[in-house]
């Protein structure tokens, strides 16, 4: 896969952003990872050229944080809360029946590219548990009825745009 | 508020603001002037359930019924009581509205600011007497709380430097810095007896000591806030309430062992507390309360931010060091500990959250003061979050020493539906679980110790009859497993064999030999593992072993899962003296395994097919459905 050459820059452009730091790496794949949604080999490398940082390094730690992924995630990336609070209060069905219904498991992508399921460990919300949260946006006291409409809910949405 | 513009240089200039500040805010809860003040929460939970938009529904509509000048509107941190969010106080008379919708600003604007009558139906009604209570203090959650950490959470607007000013912030930061020398600083809250709140509890003044007496030319203080316990969220609730104290407890730290640059780790998850901490630090780097020569004096002092990127590991203090230095967030060796050699090689204290939120409250009402709370070996309060199976969800700061019950019973309500207390588990994946016999224990780090158990950040979360014991010991080990950084073979590979051994006892495939093998593999990853998350990755196991044998003698034994979790052990049963033949079952069934014919026979399930989603249990009108 051939970068583009604006995507060179920008990425070229960030590394430089926190050259001033002692140790930037950490830094600097936060932010192509919020950027771009993912750390593909071909970044680590450039990356690499960049910082002088070995690459094996940089794959080593993009490979350790759960935050980065090497792979695109869908547009909608629905994060269902495993904490212990949503779990004791039945996250697992619901993290099931997302399962069930798009038909693939945590951590896979739809193949429209529409849809992530994510199993994350606890947002901090454990008032509202069991919580899912669909880019950022909390659902609160999600049930395992309610699961088909909360994606009706960003189908409709593409339908629509 | 007006907004500090110019520079503060001198402590006389930090006093005269301070003054202004404390004069403005004192007006504004007070009423003077004929103007009151709405304060709508702004933690992660009620934003959650639209506080924001509520907000600004307050803000639309005052501004058209022209009442600028009778009320302003203000966002505050976390008010605790997040399962009945979102709250919403008024100033002066201190009412308390609870679980407010937008659709309720209108009610409130009319009737209360503008009628000056409260609004009865917003009030909480306490579950056991059925009176509608004002004010928050009069509500049983908060009557025997103490709040140090929680100092002006709910009360300031965390996005101003002027309301931490106006609320006793950097008193104490003026204080270190004009009238005490950096080992009196340390001396003093050694005097305290606080001990890390991050859950090993080791003193804080000892760990300063430590990092005082090193000779370098460069110190560090780190601010672990990468709160990994699942079920914990004090850390989270305190940056988003009051990010200054935590800071001003940092610069104090800095203070009192030499250390000039600071560095907030904070979990990625937290969007909100980071993007406050952020703000927070450039208004005090706008006014020179973060830079060189503060207040004009000898001390220079900047702050970082580093965001976590998801590893619990992380929250182990040398992997944090490791994670800030780009690295992967694997633990060190300890010796030598980070007050020696930590972040780059220099002298670090890595303090949680939690603890520098207390220390300006420490040199504020002194040591001797703030060790009058507390048990002979743990001063001062600790915030606890109360969450799973219990009524009062939320963030509970009581003096250490309080017992389980009044935690649990007096200021959480009790448990839901009716249902029997089981456990609560406390120290996350590290921790364990407490019983009815330990709900009398006064808790403090050293009794949840010897009760097999332990303190760590401050999750405490409730499970009820429902609740499957040899289940959570799975989750929790599943949990460890997948957080293992990979480093030392016996937490990589130990863990591994013992979430193996759960899940074949889950599945109906243990022996009472698994139980055996169970507890030899557990000892031998305790006293093999490099870091604290190995060394207690079995304590949820052994905890559950020995306080609930029965339960997996049930599962290895008769084969069978008590509590109907387990879904090996445990089927679905239609009951045909309940049924009505509705049908509705099995037009629900995911797999089609439900079968009769609607009006004429009871419905019946294929139990080979069934893969227990419980779809049907939860839809059917005549509660027929059961687990057995």
């Amino acid at each position: 896969m051939a970068i583009k050459p604006e995507v060179k820059k920008e990425i070229a452009a960030i590394c430089e952003e926190h050259s001033d730091e002692p140790s930037p790496l950490m830094l600097i794949l936060e932010e192509i990872q919020k950027k771009f949604g993912y750390i593909p080999l071909e970044v680590q490398e450039l990356i690499s050229t960049e910082t002088g940082v070995p690459v094996s390094e940089i794959y080593g730690v993009v490979t350790f944080y759960n935050f980065f992924s090497l792979d695109p995630k869908g547009k909608y990336v629905i994060g269902v809360c495993l904490g212990t609070a949503c779990y004791v209060k039945g996250s697992q069905p619901i993290i099931e029946k997302f399962e069930n219904i798009l038909g693939i498991m945590p951590g896979q992508t739809t193949k429209d590219g529409l849809f992530t399921i994510e199993a994350i460990r606890c947002m901090g919300a454990c008032a509202l548990a069991p919580a899912v949260a669909v880019n950022g946006k909390v659902y609160p006291q999600m049930t395992v009825d309610r699961v088909s409409s909360v994606i009706d809910e960003y189908k409709k949405m593409e339908a629509n745009a | 508020m007006d907004k500090i513009t110019g520079k503060i240089t001198s402590p006389e200039a930090l006093q005269k603001d301070i003054d202004d500040c404390s004069s403005e805010f004192d007006s504004k809860v007070k009423g003077l002037g004929g103007k009151r003040a709405i304060m709508i929460c702004g933690g992660t939970g009620c934003l959650a359930n639209n506080s924001e938009e509520i907000l600004e529904e307050f803000e639309k509509q005052i501004k058209e019924k022209g009442l600028t000048d009778k009320v302003s509107v203000n966002h505050v941190g976390c008010f605790g009581f997040c399962s009945q969010g979102p709250f919403i106080k008024i100033f002066p008379e201190d009412t308390l509205y609870h679980k407010v919708k937008v659709a309720d600003v209108s009610h409130i604007i009319d009737d209360d600011i503008i009628g000056g009558k409260v609004c009865e139906d917003l009030l909480y009604v306490d579950p056991v007497t059925h009176e509608k209570v004002v004010r928050q203090d009069d509500i049983n959650f908060y009557k025997k709380q103490m709040r140090i950490s929680l100092h002006g959470c709910s009360l300031i607007n965390p996005d101003f430097l002027e309301e931490s000013l106006g609320y006793d912030g950097f008193k104490s930061l003026k204080k270190v810095l004009t009238a005490m020398k950096p080992q009196e600083v340390i001396n003093e809250v050694t005097a305290s007896g606080i001990r890390g709140r991050g859950g090993a509890g080791f003193p804080t003044g000892k760990k300063w000591q430590f990092a005082y007496n090193q000779v370098a030319d460069q110190k560090y203080i780190v601010c672990n806030g990468d709160e990994g316990d699942p079920g914990a969220f004090m850390d989270r609730s305190i940056l988003e309430g009051n990010p200054f104290e935590v800071i001003e407890g940092m610069m104090i730290a800095g203070y009192a062992f030499g250390a000039s640059q600071g560095y907030f780790y904070v979990r990625a998850e937290y969007p909100v507390a980071v993007a406050r901490l952020n703000r927070a630090i450039a208004d005090m780097r706008a006014v020179g309360l973060l830079g060189d020569h503060i207040l004009g004096t000898d001390f220079s002092f900047d702050v970082h931010m580093r965001e976590g990127a998801g590893a619990f590991v992380c929250g182990e203090e040398t992997a944090l060091l490791n994670s800030i230095e780009g690295k992967r967030g694997m633990p060190r060796p300890r010796p030598p500990f980070p007050a020696i050699k930590g972040l780059w090689g220099k002298p670090t204290c890595v303090n949680n959250v939690e603890t520098l939120a207390q220390i300006p409250y420490i040199i504020r009402v002194g040591a001797a003061e703030y060790a009058k709370v507390g048990t002979m070996g743990s001063k001062g309060t600790k915030v606890f979050a109360l969450g799973g199976k219990i009524n009062n969800v939320g963030l509970v700061e009581v003096p250490m020493g309080t017992t389980l019950r009044t935690l649990i019973f007096d200021i959480g309500g009790g448990i839901p539906n009716g249902k029997k207390f089981k456990a609560i588990q406390t120290g996350g994946p590290s921790g364990g679980c407490l019983t009815d016999e330990d709900l009398d224990t006064p808790i403090d780090y050293d009794t949840l110790i010897a009760r097999g158990s332990m303190m760590g950040s401050g999750g405490a979360i409730v499970m009820d009859e429902d609740n499957c014991m040899v289940d959570v010991a799975h989750f929790y080990m599943d949990f460890i497993c997948g957080e293992s950084c990979g480093k030392c073979t016996p937490c990589r590979v130990g863990t591994k064999r013992l979430l193996e051994m759960l899940t074949s006892i889950t599945e109906g495939r243990g022996t009472e030999q698994t139980l055996v093998d169970m507890k030899s593999l557990a000892s031998t990853i305790k006293g093999g593992a490099l870091c604290a998350l190995g060394q207690t990755a079995a304590n949820p196991i052994l905890s559950t072993l020995t306080k609930f044998p029965d339960e997996y003698k049930a599962h290895v034994i008769d084969k069978k899962c008590p509590s109907h979790v387990c879904k090996r052990l445990m089927s679905f049963w239609i009951d045909p003296a309940l049924c009505k033949k509705c049908s509705k079952c099995a037009r629900n069934c995911p797999v089609q395994c439900i079968s009769g014919v609607p009006g004429k026979t009871v419905y019946v399930i294929d139990q080979t097919k069934c893969i227990k989603c419980g779809t049907c249990l939860a839809g059917c009108p005549f509660h027929a459905i059961s687990k057995i």
